[in-house]
């Protein structure tokens, strides 16, 4: 049986881990709040 | 693993993706964007948040949004997203589950002479290194306004999912927004349409040569959990999968390329039946392995 360390084992963990982080230092809110208003460089006018 | 992804379910779970990504199609008419949670979370592939229809995030807008902030320097956020869907999926991602990979395989599709690109062309893939250095990551940490706020330059300057799926039906349906457009957004436009016109006579220009996202998940192509595999036993090297390539890639001998979106031509045009190309996952090898 394979060890579940693996490298692709590993960045999933550590992309749970990052989003994890980013939730408790309020990033997600940063990017709600980003996405529910018209971006302006977006849409070529910012 | 699977061995030979047919066209036709792809196209199924490249349109599927299209809808899940942007399930509000009566906002195109009203030009108002959707403001429930589903917006926390980020897509695989590339779709502007600002599109009226989206009900989630762009991963590459929110990574800039994020550090363009004034206090911030780094988004583990959105590196978490990048880093659990690169795991997982690499370019698979671009190949089934970008909406912008979508629309440049249906202008490829139309009938005519088709270009195919010299090395020295295909090394303009290279700007998609410093367009992820500087404009994704560089220009919203750097290039601030007097309130430290930073420009998300990749949106601004480049981004033609933006224009389509955002810009043009945001424009159409408020006047005004209209009356605000100016040369950044004519310039947006024309790259747009520069890029759409390349679309007919070359496969997937944007992808090839400017997409950040695609740069990124390359990178995972050889650890992702989605995989290709050359059972060498089988392979005669017979150049088959080369030929129908639409992405010039030696897949025989460099299956884990970072170019490769994992669209199956290789596997369906092997006469050998010496490209598998699945999810790698434990349990289903065990299978095999048991039935030899």
């Amino acid at each position: 049986m394979g060890s579940v360390f693996t490298p692709r084992n590993l960045l999933v963990a550590g992309g749970f881990i990052l989003i994890a982080l980013g939730i408790w230092s309020g990033e997600a809110g940063i990017v709600f709040e980003k996405a529910i208003r018209v971006c302006l460089e977006c849409i070529g006018l910012g | 693993m699977t061995r030979t992804p047919k066209i036709i379910n792809r196209l199924i779970i490249q349109v599927a993706a299209l809808f899940a990504y942007n399930p509000f199609l009566h906002n195109f008419l009203t030009g108002e964007l959707y403001r429930g949670g589903s917006k926390y979370l980020c897509t695989p592939g590339l779709n502007c948040y600002s599109c009226p229809a989206a009900a989630a995030s762009c991963p590459v807008g929110s990574l800039q949004a994020v550090l363009s902030g004034r206090n911030t320097i780094t988004s583990t956020y959105v590196v978490g997203f990048l880093l659990l869907y690169g795991a997982l999926f690499g370019r698979f991602i671009c190949g089934y589950l970008c909406p912008f990979g979508l629309y440049q395989e249906a202008l490829y599709r139309i009938p005519g002479r088709k270009l195919i690109p010299s090395r020295k062309v295909q090394m303009l893939g290279l700007l998609r290194y410093p367009i992820f250095f500087l404009l994704v990551v560089g220009a919203p940490l750097l290039v601030v306004d007097t309130f430290g706020n930073g420009t998300a330059g990749f949106c601004a300057w480049i981004c033609p999912a933006g224009t389509l799926e955002a810009g043009i039906p945001l424009m159409l349906t408020q006047q005004s927004l209209r009356s605000l457009a100016g040369i950044l957004f004519q310039w947006k436009l024309f790259v747009l349409i520069l890029l759409s016109a390349l679309s007919v006579v070359l496969y997937r220009p944007f992808c090839r040569f400017l997409c950040p996202l695609g740069l990124i998940y390359g990178w995972f192509n050889r650890i992702s959990l989605h995989q290709i595999k050359i059972d060498s036993s089988r392979c005669t090297t017979c150049g088959a999968c080369v030929s129908s390539c639409k992405l010039q890639i030696s897949i025989h001998t460099n299956p884990g390329s970072s170019e490769c979106i994992r669209c199956g031509d290789c596997a369906r045009a092997c006469p050998h039946g010496a490209i598998s190309i699945g999810f790698d996952i434990p349990t289903s090898q065990a299978r095999t392995v048991t039935r030899n």
